[in-house]
């Protein structure tokens, strides 16, 4: 059925125009103009996903397994099919098509679990219902039987002789060269000669570290709204972070063709990683069609902790050596990912672990392993930082260990083995742009230091507020002893190892009431970063206007790729500066038709388009745009692509799997309270090359929300699995803590513009780095400051007070999960 | 039940409320007033922050049938609320403020919340909605209805907040995207700009440039990537853009 109204308040175009005032700029790239979206958001306007309203719509919950691993002996649904209001219940039996599983890079999740479950949370069955509380309350009264199997939830039990398979029969590109089904994927690196390096080596570094399992925690929790249509398809509104992925996992599962399966981005709050697998998608439409009423899907905080996949968990070993003069002699590693109960995106967060582990350090003779399993632990797979960040965790508490044993600064020391333009990574692949480590690095240090004690007023109290504990009243400075770290990284941008990473736009060139606007159609999701901000600014710059639309995206238009990798203002950025060039050259044909014979500037001069107007490169003025156009509209679409990549070898690692790299590097400052184990990070200086800063203030807020996801993730932010029956302990915010304005730091930004030839305007993608270097810096600050060995995040106050109060080890150990043997099969 | 209260300065009645709904609940669902966001329903993200009776309260936490006759802002009507208490607070003479100047898109003189925006929106905006798009302290903007409600009771209460009343006033206001520094600037500038409306409200909007200059007093410190006024140092390799200086 189709209804009788439009849906309301799906989508809006964002108008938007470059400032007001007479000291405005043109709007173009270089500045920071305004987000085309921010009056809408501030005001309440703007609809999310969970805004979304139809007539006649029902409401869809989602009822999860309450175990981790268990045979499905069965579901009885017609108690709540019984509850009136309740319009439909579903369960796998009910799927329409012979495919039944979805996956981004391995199609191994069930629509809903058929068999068996997976993991704690897996979806089982759906309800749809007239009022959010009825769906609620009949998914309550839904009845299923499970019958429990031993769990697999470590590197010991997934691949202890005769461990239970997560998955039995495999038959997914990688399940050829795993050593073990319940290894999604390995990839090794192999370069120059670690044994003979290792002799060399005057010093020898080894390490265990543990990452603990990171959410997202985006804000704005799944949600959107399948609309039945006459044709038989269905219209989607949802935030996603790649619409064009979701569709291909969506329309196999509903048994439709991809036409009939219409996407559109939704307002979407915040997305990390988070919303690059499907959550509610394929359940919603397949509650709208069963029903003929618009469906509505909204999770929960507590729902949402099982409705995406978190970053994964790591155990990592690390060895070193150097010489006495500093100079990094070898590297072995071995990175064990914790993915789950099933792939989603871990096979290339395997390869970024393997190929990133060595961190932005020369070093000639590696040997590298990394892995990621399949366990009964919660699915693992995109967050910011992509599998480098567990690594650079433990390669920079490396970096420090190594140069305390050297004697050497721990900053000097970095900076003697740091990477440059002209490096080569280990893979193989020569870093073809600038790579100004040691520069990172230099001015991080260059910082005066923030005063000590500052929680000292005039008055006699101190201001608890800037001291640990803050406003628990947990000190007034006794026991509080500070400490400086440091940490850099480095990031991929785009997507690697030989996916075609491309993207398409759509731009058109009108004139309306007289004035020349730029209409611009891409499929990019805006999760909050500022895309739809840049790509006006684009289109400004190429096309010499000041009024740009931009269209809300959806699968109308061609692709545009993830939302993540830190690549979209490369790549779509990228597509819509090409679409722009060719509707330019268009326009200017046009105009060379219109009026060539009247200007031998026309056919001789450099052109350009600038405030409105086709312009010689000695500036001046040929015809006004609207003129050129009279009343005819150009409009062109474009495909982009950056230079494509290569995979890396199954064997040896090498290849030049990375289009481009990112580097940040962090000093934190923190305030420890020695006796409660309460930790202050004062301040949070940063410093990144961004290659070209196309809208500064946008810049600074990624590298701002990247480096508090650190520091998340360095003293507070951990999803707790309980090891005895792989169940989520903490989903929600009372539990899951993340950083509030009160724990977070000033955060002084230096951003180096130094230009990568290879990419649009010469920009490096800026999402993910400042996420890496946060969480080691912070953690050399606490160890500075205590003393601590420290070897797992984040770090609580026990592993702080362990000490104090006779805990066993858990200051100085890697974890408390029993797997002490990472580094055990070498 | 019927639940009747005040929202936004309006009578409003929302008839079939559930006794366990939220006020929350019946502003997103029953009123239209999608504006207050729910991310977590127990009251720890802050993101459906309205004020009851001029408290900020979180609305997921508030029970429908308690609002009962009560008064409800939310951001919605946040706007309207601060035009009011500017001509509250300042008399009725100010309240007329003259049309903007078409020709430069200045925004009307002597109105406090019309200040000289890049995001040009006519004056529609109160004044702190207008510093957190100047300072980009929007980014997936689903924290910031709540964050706007919350400080603007706060600079309600404390017209020239610290930068540590500033992290005490928003700290049950969870943003996963800011960082939160580029909040902290918008609550700065908001503030600063308060303050000039009110030491000056007949040039407000019209002497930015003669009177301040670029890195004048409303300057939000982090727009030139430093760590703002409570960072301990200011200029680096990083030229962006400045408030006064565009």
């Amino acid at each position: 059925m189709v209804p009788d109204r439009l849906p309301t308040r799906l989508t809006q175009d964002s108008r938007t125009a470059a400032g007001t005032g007479p000291t405005s700029g043109t709007g173009g790239i270089g500045e920071s103009t305004p987000r085309p979206d921010g009056t809408l958001k501030v005001t309440g306007e703007f609809a999310y996903s969970s805004d979304l309203w139809h007539e006649d719509m029902l409401w869809g919950h989602t009822v999860r397994s309450t175990v981790a691993h268990a045979t499905l002996v069965s579901i009885d649904t017609a108690e709540a099919l019984a509850i009136p209001g309740v319009h439909a219940v579903l369960t796998h039996d009910d799927l329409p098509a012979p495919v039944t599983h979805y996956g981004l890079e391995i199609r191994d999740t069930p629509a809903l679990a058929t068999g068996k479950v997976r993991h704690h949370g897996e979806p089982v069955a759906l309800v749809a219902a007239d009022h959010p509380e009825t769906a609620r309350r009949a998914a309550a009264r839904i009845r299923v039987e499970y019958a429990e199997l031993p769990l697999v939830t470590d590197e010991d039990s997934a691949t202890a002789p005769g461990a239970p398979l997560v998955h039995e029969h495999r038959t997914d590109h990688h399940s050829g060269h795993v050593p073990h089904p319940n290894v999604v994927h390995r990839q090794p690196i192999v370069r120059g000669d670690v044994a003979a390096a290792a002799a060399r080596a005057e010093v020898t570094v080894t390490g265990e570290y543990v990452f603990g399992m990171q959410d997202q925690a985006f804000l704005g929790p799944e949600s959107g709204l399948a609309v039945p249509a006459e044709d038989g398809g269905v219209d989607l509104y949802v935030a996603t972070q790649w619409l064009h992925s979701d569709l291909r996992q969506i329309a196999p599962v509903l048994g439709l063709p991809e036409e009939k399966v219409r996407m559109t981005l939704s307002g979407v709050g915040g997305a990390f990683g988070g919303r690059e697998d499907l959550s509610m998608q394929i359940h919603a439409c397949l509650l709208a069609l069963r029903t003929g009423r618009p469906v509505k899907m909204v999770y929960n905080r507590f729902e949402s902790f099982f409705g995406h996949v978190h970053r994964h968990p790591a155990r990592l070993w690390y060895e070193h050596g150097a010489t006495r003069d500093g100079r990094l002699t070898h590297m072995r590693c071995r990175i064990v990912l914790d993915g789950g109960a099933y792939a989603s995106s871990s096979p290339a967060v395997v390869g970024n672990a393997a190929s990133l582990s060595v961190g932005p350090y020369v070093v000639d003779h590696v040997d590298i392993e990394a892995l990621a399993l399949y366990t009964n632990n919660p699915p693992c797979g995109a967050m910011r930082g992509f599998g480098a960040v567990q690594a650079c965790f433990a390669y920079e508490a490396q970096m420090d260990r190594l140069a305390a044993r050297l004697g050497l600064d721990p900053v000097e020391f970095r900076r003697l083995n740091a990477m440059e333009q002209g490096s080569v990574m280990p893979t193989g692949q020569r870093i073809d742009s600038p790579a100004p480590v040691a520069e990172l690095l230099r001015r991080v240090k260059a910082r005066p230091l923030p005063p000590e004690r500052q929680w000292l007023t005039a008055g006699e109290e101190p201001d608890v507020r800037a001291l640990p504990g803050g406003l628990s009243n947990t000190t007034h400075g006794e026991g509080v002893v500070r400490g400086v770290g440091y940490a850099v990284g480095i990031k991929n941008v785009g997507f690697s190892e030989g996916f075609d990473d491309y993207s398409t736009a759509r731009v058109r060139l009108d004139v309306l009431g007289g004035e020349p606007v730029a209409v611009v159609h891409t499929a990019m999701a805006e999760v909050g970063q500022g895309g739809v901000t840049v790509h006006a600014q684009i289109a400004r710059t190429e096309l010499g206007v000041t009024q740009v639309t931009i269209v809300p995206a959806d699968t109308r238009v061609g692709s545009a790729g993830s939302t993540s990798a830190s690549r979209q203002t490369y790549v779509t950025g990228g597509a819509v500066k090409h679409a722009c060039e060719a509707v330019r050259e268009r326009v200017l044909e046009l105009g060379r038709r219109r009026f060539g014979t009247y200007h031998p500037a026309w056919a001789t001069a450099g052109l350009l388009l600038e405030d409105g107007k086709v312009v010689t490169d000695a500036g001046e003025v040929l015809a006004a745009l609207a003129d050129v156009l009279a009343g005819e509209a150009v409009e062109v679409e474009r495909v982009w692509r950056h230079r494509p990549t290569r995979p890396f070898d199954r064997r040896t690692g090498q290849g030049d799997g990375h289009v481009q790299y990112s580097f940040a590097a962090h000093r934190a400052v923190v305030e420890v309270d020695t006796e409660l184990g309460l930790v202050k990070v004062v301040e949070l200086a940063v410093a990144q090359d961004v290659g070209k800063a196309l809208n500064p203030l946008s810049v600074l807020g990624q590298i701002h929300g990247g480096s508090i996801q650190g520091l998340g993730v360095a003293v507070m932010e951990e999803i707790l699995v309980d090891p005895a029956t792989a169940k989520v302990r903490n989903p929600s915010f009372t539990d899951y803590l993340i950083p509030t304005i009160l724990d977070t730091p000033t955060m002084p930004a230096d951003v180096l513009e130094l230009a990568d030839t290879h990419a649009p305007y010469g920009l490096r993608g800026v999402g993910e780095a400042p996420t890496l270097s946060a969480t080691p810096a912070i953690l050399a600050a606490i160890r500075d400051a205590t003393g601590l060995e420290l070897n797992r995040t984040p770090v609580r106050p026990e592993h702080l007070t362990a000490h104090l109060t006779g805990t066993a080890g858990a200051a100085g150990t890697a974890g408390t999960a029993g797997n002490g043997g990472c580094g055990r099969t070498r | 039940m019927r639940v009747n209260f005040t929202v936004n300065g309006r009578e409003q009645s929302a008839d079939d409320v559930w006794e366990g709904e939220s006020l929350l609940y019946v502003l997103r669902e029953r009123l239209g007033l999608p504006g207050s966001k729910n991310a977590c329903e127990q009251g720890e993200c802050g993101s459906c922050t309205v004020r009851l009776d001029g408290v900020p309260v979180c609305a997921c936490l508030v029970a429908a049938g308690q609002v009962e006759g009560r008064e409800v802002l939310t951001v919605e009507g946040l706007a309207d609320h601060a035009r009011r208490r500017e001509s509250g607070a300042r008399g009725p003479a100010r309240t007329a403020a003259g049309p903007g100047d078409p020709a430069t898109g200045d925004p009307p003189a002597g109105a406090p919340w019309a200040d000289d925006s890049p995001a040009g929106d006519g004056g529609a905006l109160s004044p702190v909605q207008r510093a957190f798009l100047d300072a980009g302290a929007v980014q997936c903007g689903f924290c910031t209805p709540g964050l706007l409600v919350a400080a603007d009771e706060m600079l309600e209460r404390n017209p020239s907040p610290t930068d540590a009343d500033i992290r005490e006033a928003l700290s049950g206001n969870l943003c996963r995207c800011t960082g939160y520094e580029k909040i902290l600037d918008a609550v700065r500038l908001a503030a600063a700009r308060q303050e000039r409306g009110r030491a000056a409200p007949h040039t407000t909007g019209t002497t930015r440039e003669g009177a301040d200059g670029p890195g004048g007093p409303d300057a939000p410190g982090g727009l030139d990537a430093t760590g703002g006024p409570d960072g301990p140092d200011r200029p680096n390799g990083f030229d962006g853009p400045r408030e006064g200086g565009r």
